[in-house]
């Protein structure tokens, strides 16, 4: 290990020649170089950032309004996107071909095939339907879309909305549960954390038995207990929030336990007692001195909780008893695919499913390299 | 132990109180709509016979008491008593979750065996990228995704655990047949989540402890690579994989619960399901508490098996 040390220390300055700046680097700064040397680290920040802008201006990344209904274009598979045509003519912008009805032969069912005549070309900042931008700026250009023709990329469900649309929708419900949930968790787990390591005693044995007990449920049937007792009248508004409430309520254990693991750790360390008998009170010690110490061992875990906040609530919303339409989350829109009729004939309705294996995935390898990096002098 | 089972069927027990209204009246609803109108001394001997009258601790001893005797309260929507509904289904619920706990530590344990001294191969590299997908992916989406490709593919359709003519049959060999043909997919889709932390727990613990120099001792006093590997390493490694079986088994009751939901098997978890749709109170109640005790034991009885494996551990 002491050997790897000097190795590594010695690579930096042969190959940057900065040996003043790396000694004289501070914490935080040698965590993101070490964390930027993690590959899918930062494949798993940069799709979150990206999912992420999604989420913040689905408004203006949706090409349709998520609520509008086509009664022309009901369950149309996804359209793909042509650069050569049916003469064998090659465009520089991609196109999509409309799309005409016709009833399948055997089952007489409604199914699309495209319409080769038209030739619908996909542009840049289109003017489509109108809409407020966090409720504030009115605005109608769509980052992507065609001028009239239909547009659904990833098709349409029963009702004829854009699944496209409704998935990037989904995106801001599905991932700011997760935020919100894991800052109420975060919350409760540093005050229940730090109070069970700070003062100890009986107090921090009825603290760990009670995060034992909660950490030994499990936890998807207390959820639906839990939800499921919510009133059924109740505006979309309160229902999310006590969802997202209802999330951190089992989720702030493994935060708390961090926590008190490394106040442990630190609270008996020489720096703390010289602040003690300079006269500093117990609030000052924790905040000033022992957080800033572990910081970011609670970044790594906040980042490692948040995809469990999205897949509960994702999954509540699937089995019906979590958010309700007309909120739009991706567990909501996963609901629809639930017999196998349905998803044998609409595949395309399990594409949500796809974005939240990509969310929960970015999130695992970013709080992976953050781990690795909360230790940089290792 | 016992505290904890108290702590749960105190929980369980606000879980039957939350929703607005008591359990009676749901039921005086719906006799109301087969008979018209209920008669009043009716109600107030429905009502003694649940205790509702009496107050808020007093249900709640009134309830334990008949759970001891038997009587876990009835449910309306299926109108049969609560007990025979839960012993119905509770056979398959073991069966599939301990199914699942051997399948998650049999396929986990030589993968990370295997991801530990082949490290950075490309085994190692496959088996790392399954884990993080297999963590990522929600056991209802997985469940989803392969009853589309079964019956897309291979035409096989996955719900359910017997096929449609098995159902109401009685015991019999090609029953027992059919019910292997069903369990394989439940199993993985249940499994597939704790199977990946489990390998990424033994490969991590395995590799820490083939650093150690009593490795380097064996290997340099000529000790075959096998018997180097199996006899000391591995069972040192072994110890915290028992121990997560501690959160390994909460996982697995709660996949299986989403799963069973989504293929639609008859277990616990299902009953709880509908239940709660349902608003069927002590059904709900009863459930809950069942799928939690049953968390709760399998977490002591893997307590007693890590003190029989590694003597060094010592209750007081």
């Amino acid at each position: 290990m002491e050997e790897k040390k000097v190795n590594y220390i010695e690579e930096e300055i042969e190959v940057k020649g900065e040996e003043e700046k790396l000694y004289t680097a501070t914490h935080w700064q040698l965590m993101w170089r070490k964390f930027r040397r993690h590959k899918l680290a930062m494949v798993g920040f940069w799709l979150l950032v990206i999912l992420y802008a999604l989420a913040i201006f689905c408004e203006f990344f949706a090409p349709y309004d998520p609520a509008k209904r086509d009664t022309e274009y009901i369950n149309v598979p996804p359209q793909k996107i042509h650069f050569i045509d049916g003469d064998g003519r090659f465009y520089l912008r991609p196109f999509v071909y409309g799309l005409k009805q016709e009833s399948d032969p055997i089952t007489w069912r409604r199914i699309y095939v495209e319409d080769k005549s038209e030739r619908y070309p996909i542009y840049f900042f289109v003017h489509g339907d109108r809409y407020r931008l966090w409720n504030l700026v009115e605005c109608d250009i769509h980052l992507i879309g065609t001028v009239e023709g239909p547009f659904y990329l990833f098709g349409t469900d029963e009702s004829g909305r854009d699944l496209l649309s409704r998935t990037i929708y989904g995106a801001r419900i599905s991932l700011f549960t997760g935020l919100i949930g894991v800052f109420f968790s975060f919350i409760i787990g540093c005050i229940l954390g730090g109070v069970s390591g700070y003062y100890g005693g009986n107090v921090d044995v009825i603290i760990q038995r009670i995060i034992e007990f909660i950490l030994s449920l499990p936890s998807i049937p207390l959820w639906m207990a839990l939800a499921a007792a919510m009133p059924k009248n109740w505006s979309p508004l309160r229902v999310y929030f006590l969802i997202t409430i209802i999330l951190s309520l089992l989720g702030w254990c493994s935060l708390a336990r961090v926590v008190r693991g490394k106040l442990l750790e630190v609270r008996e360390l020489d720096f703390v007692t010289a602040a003690r008998l300079a006269g500093a009170n117990d609030w000052t010690i924790i905040t000033r001195h022992l957080l800033p110490n572990f910081s970011s061992y609670l970044i790594v875990n906040i980042t490692l909780a948040i995809p469990n906040m999205i897949l509960g609530e994702t999954s509540l919303s699937f089995l019906g008893i979590g958010l309700r339409p007309p909120i739009i989350s991706w567990g909501v829109l996963l609901k629809n695919a639930q017999n196998i009729n349905t998803i044998a004939l609409q595949p395309w309705l399990l594409i949500p499913g796809i974005f939240i294996v990509i969310t929960v995935l970015a999130f695992n390898f970013l709080g992976d390299g953050l781990r690795d990096a909360a230790d940089p002098y290792r | 132990m016992v505290v904890l089972l108290f702590v749960i069927s105190v929980f369980s027990f606000i879980v039957i109180q939350l929703p607005p209204g008591d359990y009676l009246t749901s039921y005086i609803m719906t006799l109301q709509t087969q008979q018209g109108t209920v008669d009043e001394s009716m109600i107030e001997a429905l009502r003694k016979q649940y205790g509702l009258d009496l107050p808020m601790y007093d249900q709640y001893i009134f309830w334990i008491k008949n759970m001891f005797k038997g009587d876990f309260g009835w449910s309306f929507e299926w109108k049969q008593p609560v007990g025979k509904l839960l012993a119905d289904r509770l056979p398959m619920t073991v069966l599939l979750s301990i199914l699942t706990l051997i399948f998650t530590y049999v396929i986990a344990v030589p993968i990370g065996i295997y991801s530990a001294t082949h490290q950075y191969s490309f085994g190692d590299f496959f088996f790392t990228i399954i884990g993080f997908v297999g963590l990522a992916t929600p056991s209802f989406f997985l469940a989803l995704v392969l009853m589309f490709l079964f019956n897309k593919y291979l035409g096989f359709s996955v719900g359910g655990i017997f096929s449609t003519q098995y159902i109401d049959a009685p015991w019999s060999f090609a029953k027992f047949m059919d019910l292997l043909k069903h369990l394989p997919i439940p199993i993985f889709v249940i499994g597939l989540a704790g199977t990946a932390s489990i390998i990424r727990v033994m490969r991590g613990c395995l590799l820490d402890e083939l650093r150690q120099q009593y490795v380097i001792t064996a290997r340099a006093k000529g000790l075959s690579e096998r018997k180097l590997l199996y006899k000391y390493p591995v069972r040192v490694a072994m110890n915290p994989i028992i121990s997560t079986i501690g959160w390994v088994l909460p996982g697995i009751v709660s996949g299986a619960t989403i799963t069973a939901i989504v293929l639609d098997i008859p277990t616990v978890g299902n009953l709880l399901y509908s239940a709660l749709l349902s608003q069927d109170t002590y059904l709900a109640g009863s459930s809950i508490m069942i799928l939690a005790f049953l968390t709760i034991i399998g977490t002591f009885i893997s307590d007693l098996l890590l003190a029989w494996a590694d003597p060094r551990i010592q209750y007081q």
